[in-house]
């Protein structure tokens, strides 16, 4: 039971990453742009926790950890750059 | 005592003038005179063992693996030689206190001409030809700097630059030759070359190996073609012309054919190439000998001339010729010595050196006079002096040999040529200078100098007669045993000034008559060279240097373009052609390793990965939406570490990410945001198919690699961490105790490009654009509040996941690296959200600091092993007990990892400050905010 819905669900983050790939590339703003990272970003992180609830290991889970803690980073610093141009003042 | 004095003494003792640079001359001249006599007293050690016939040798290790050794022996060649260095060094070093002037640095003087002693007596003393090549090399670099002593003159510094060149060219001809001999022969000791004399001989490289220590010779002694240097070194110094150009420096490639003549001698082309290089370089010297006005110039050929008749007596090589070349060395350096310090005197107290200028000297100086009269009357081969013998020895030397059939009378006649040109220079030096008519006006009233000036000079013109009177006495016992060193042979020396009326001595006195009339018609000769003057040897050396180094220019600039693309393209091209060859064939490199199955995840983060960093390339004129795709590729990456077994990686790569992105929009801020197109079409097509048959053979390589089952070095790793690290995260382990000493040096590159880049824009003053791309003006919150409460509420969750990480690396995924950049970007975050004055009224602490102490922590954990005489770097742990926590290891390697992190957080907090530093400094004011 539990290995098929897994199934589905690595179907269908694996599907909303290539949806969010095509936001990213074809924009057409920056915003679009930067929100599509920030969204693959978090795709990833429910990637990796699945990987390791199918793989019955807490192996994956620091890297999931350090992308739940600083995958925003990266897209506060774009943020900051559109609205400010300099990150650190 | 022991050889090596003689040797070390020189080397170590050239700091002793340096060190008493403060002291009055006189005592710098008797601490330096210390040096060679304590050397003599030395010598005179071993010097009775060195006459019965042994060889005193001492060996010291050196760099065994390339059978370079410090090995120095003293057969009667050395003997000689030695004696000659010593000899006539010390009465160098009493001449140069007289001859040198307040404003000369008497120090720096001695210390070079020191080095030089030491380095002269390195050659003829080592037993190791890559020894005596080695100072061979020094002697090179010592000349050089003793020939430019003035460097504030234009000449000393070009005449030292010719000799420098010349003899070094010459050296690296002759280092390739001794590799030769010495691979032919097995070993470089120069016994072991001995004994395989014969089989170097019928080597087929044998005319490749004479030849390449031929040229050295040559070099070194100015031989024909190569004299031209010797005359542009007269800008030395005298008292170094006189010991360079006399006994040392220039004997050096007589010495060295000495000393090879048992080895490489006796062939036909040892006796061709020798003999006839000789004999040119003997008529050429003494041709322009004759035709030089000033002193030193006329010495400086008739040198030449000398070292090409000592050369061919060596060519010829009989035993009569070998004694009669060594003889000649000792008499030549006698007289010329002499007749260099008299030019020195007469240049010193009248001011100038020009014999068009001089004459009728003999009045006031007659002290100098009468010895130069001496000396010059033995440089001209007049009896009863020692000159007279010695070219008594040639010219029948000259007659005996048949080298070249049928046309060997030539050979006495030239001789006898050179014998009168001989005569005619040294009359010229005489009587052009002391007499010649009565005093005219110079640069100075001379007369004759300090008593102590000429003594030397006395010294030498007593040794002229002394050995011209009674030759066995003074000379037949040295003689006999460097004569036997060189034909390997024991040699028995008869020399008598008085040889009974012969051919030879009729020679001599068709020589002297003849130099009476060259002199007598010098200004016919004068005439005639006249038309030649526009070939001045210097003006085609210096010509020809600044050939060769604008033709290296332009093809420096042809290759150096200044362009990335062009090296890249170069690189990559020449990867292709290297490669793609033994890449063709596929089947060929497929290893047996079956491949595993794709899941759909990972064709998606292989689509997603591709996908992005194409995008990367086509998108990268615009620069921020490149870098968001290039976050993409970095994002995927990682997973596919995590994917792939490789968790610690992954963790790294994530924060790297992080860290880099920040930077990176950082740097943003003050560039271009569009990049201008820098490619036409047709280079861009070029640049998408190299780029692909690149991407197409690190895809094939990764394929071989990955199916191929190879043995790889992990298992040991994996096998040791456990019981030799303590730690079972095997990455962790290799990072901070099998590897250490890497880690050490690469958290020191990291500090060191920290404190670059602080340095780098520290006074940095960048142009900061006032609205964005599109023209619209900043946005005019600068610390939005959610983002400053998210900022805060991470801070000390991220810094406990920092903590946990780092004390769990050893055993688990983590470590210091990580948990450095872990804590960095939690400290980022606040500086983003916050601004610099916010941080740093909460943390101010010095990042510089911080980093030092970690890269100190590091090294300072490596060196405590030493405590316990372990090796640098050696861990250890234990485990202990602690309440609550339970059983808990200990290793040095955490305080090493400690040290890592330290460094981590201190560098990457020291770039993004520095960077943030820099706007807040500069940030216009306008905005009222």
């Amino acid at each position: 039971m539990l290995g098929t819905i897994l199934q589905i669900a690595f179907l269908l983050f694996s599907l909303s990453i290539l949806m969010n790939l095509w936001r990213l590339v074809k924009g057409p703003d920056l915003p679009d742009r930067i929100l599509a990272l920030d969204t693959i970003y978090i795709n990833s992180l429910a990637l990796l926790l699945l990987l390791g609830m199918f793989q019955n290991t807490q192996t994956y889970f620091e890297a999931a950890l350090l992308i739940a803690m600083f995958g925003f980073v990266g897209t506060i610093a774009a943020g900051k750059f559109l609205l400010r141009g300099d990150l650190i003042e | 005592m022991n050889l090596l004095f003689i040797i070390m003494a020189p080397l170590f003792g050239a700091l002793l003038p340096l060190l008493f640079k403060r002291t009055p001359r006189a005592v710098q001249t008797l601490i330096t005179l210390a040096v060679p006599l304590s050397c003599i007293a030395v010598l005179l050690n071993y010097a009775p063992a060195t006459f019965a016939g042994d060889v005193p040798k001492q060996f010291v290790e050196w760099l065994p693996a390339l059978g370079l050794n410090f090995a120095l022996r003293l057969d009667g060649l050395s003997l000689l030689f030695v004696s000659l260095i010593l000899g006539i060094g010390v009465l160098i070093i009493g001449y140069a206190h007289y001859y040198l002037s307040r404003d000369d640095d008497e120090g720096r003087f001695y210390a070079c001409l020191l080095l030089f002693m030491a380095s002269m007596l390195g050659i003829v003393m080592a037993d190791n030809i890559l020894l005596m090549w080695a100072f061979w090399e020094l002697t090179s670099i010592s000349s050089f700097l003793l020939i430019g002593y003035w460097f504030h003159s234009s000449d000393a510094r070009r005449g030292a630059r010719m000799a420098l060149a010349t003899t070094g060219a010459g050296g690296l001809a002759l280092l390739a030759g001794l590799l030769l001999i010495g691979n032919i022969a097995g070993s470089y000791q120069f016994d072991a070359v001995l004994a395989a004399a014969d089989t170097i001989k019928n080597h087929d490289y044998y005319a490749t190996a004479l030849v390449l220590v031929l040229l050295g010779a040559f070099t070194k002694s100015a031989q024909f073609p190569f004299q031209f240097w010797l005359p542009h070194a007269m800008a030395a110094p005298t008292p170094v012309s006189a010991y360079l150009h006399s006994a040392t420096m220039v004997k050096a490639g007589i010495f060295l054919l000495a000393r090879f003549h048992p080895v490489l001698g006796g062939t036909e082309m040892w006796l061709t190439i020798v003999t006839v290089v000789g004999l040119i370089t003997m008529l050429v010297g003494a041709y322009f000998a004759l035709l030089k006005h000033d002193l030193k110039g006329l010495l400086a050929f008739s040198t030449v001339s000398h070292l090409g008749l000592i050369c061919m007596l060596l060519g010829i090589g009989t035993e009569g010729a070998i004694v009669a070349a060594l003889f000649h060395i000792i008499n030549h350096a006698c007289f010329k010595a002499a007749l260099f310090m008299t030019a020195g005197i007469i240049d010193h107290e009248s001011g100038t050196r020009d014999m068009r200028k001089l004459q009728g000297l003999m009045g006031l100086m007659p002290l100098t006079a009468t010895l130069a009269m001496v000396v010059a009357a033995s440089m001209a081969g007049i009896p009863p002096f020692n000159g007279f013998m010695s070219k008594e020895l040639f010219l029948d030397q000259a007659v005996q040999q048949h080298l070249f059939g049928g046309l060997s009378w030539f050979v006495p006649i030239l001789a006898t040529v050179g014998a009168a040109l001989s005569v005619a220079y040294s009359i010229r030096f005489i009587h052009d200078v002391f007499f010649n008519g009565d005093y005219k006006e110079l640069p100075k009233k001379p007369h004759d100098p300090p008593r102590m000036m000429s003594a030397p000079v006395a010294i030498l013109a007593i040794m002229c007669i002394a050995i011209g009177l009674a030759p066995m006495t003074m000379v037949s016992g040295i003689l006999d045993v460097a004569a036997s060193s060189v034909t390997n042979a024991s040699t028995t020396v008869k020399l008598s000034l008085w040889h009974g009326f012969n051919l030879p001595l009729l020679m001599s006195f068709v020589a002297v008559v003849a130099g009476i009339l060259i002199y007598a018609a010098r200004d016919q000769l004068f005439t005639f060279n006249r038309q030649f003057d526009g070939q001045d040897a210097k003006h085609n050396f210096e010509r020809i240097v600044q050939r060769i180094s604008d033709r290296a220019a332009q093809l420096f600039d042809r290759l150096d373009t200044g362009s990335l693309q062009r090296y890249v393209a170069f690189v990559l091209i020449s990867v292709i052609v290297i490669m793609l060859p033994s890449l063709i064939d596929l089947s060929a490199i497929t290893g047996g390793k079956p491949q595993q199955p794709i899941d759909v995840v990972s064709m998606v983060g292989a689509i997603v990965l591709i996908a992005a960093a194409f995008a990367t390339a086509t998108l990268h004129r615009n620069r921020f939406v490149m870098l968001m795709m290039l976050s993409v590729v970095g994002l995927m990456v990682s997973l596919a570490f995590a994917h792939f077994s490789a968790p610690d990686l992954a963790m790294t790569q994530l924060v790297v990410e992080v860290v880099s992105i920040v930077l990176m929009i950082l740097a943003l801020f003050f560039m271009p945001q569009k990049t201008a197109r820098a490619s036409s079409g047709h280079r861009v097509f070029r640049d998408i198919i190299i780029a692909s048959f690149i991407g197409g053979i690190v895809a094939t390589l990764n394929f071989a690699i990955l199916t191929s089952p190879a043995e790889s070095i992990s298992d040991f790793f994996i096998a040791n961490a456990k019981i030799g690290g303590g730690g079972t995260n095997v990455v962790n382990v290799i990072l901070v105790d099998f590897r250490g000493f890497d880690t050490l040096g690469e958290i020191t590159v990291l500090a060191i490009a920290a404190a670059g880049i602080h340095k780098l824009l520290n006074k940095l003053k960048p142009f900061m654009p006032s609205s964005d791309v599109d023209g619209r003006p900043w946005h005019r919150i600068k610390h939005p509040l959610m983002l400053t409460n998210v900022a805060n509420l991470v801070l000390p969750m991220a810094m406990m996941v920092a903590v946990y990480i780092f004390l769990r690396g050893h055993n688990l995924p983590g470590g210091g690296f990580i948990a450095g950049l872990i804590a960095a970007s939690a400290m980022i975050l606040q500086y983003i959200a916050n601004g610099v004055d916010w941080v740093k009224g909460r943390f101010n602490v010095n990042y510089q600091s911080l980093m030092s102490i970690g890269v100190m922590i590091a090294a300072l954990t490596g060196l405590g092993s030493w405590l316990f005489s372990k090796p640098f770097l050696t861990s250890w742990f234990t485990y202990l007990k602690w309440p609550v926590v339970g059983k808990w290891e200990f290793a040095t390697a955490l305080l090493f990892d400690l040290g890592v992190f330290l460094t981590v957080i201190g560098a990457t907090m020291m770039i993004l400050s520095n960077f943030g530093k820099m706007t807040t400094r500069h940030r216009p004011t306008y905005e009222g905010n």
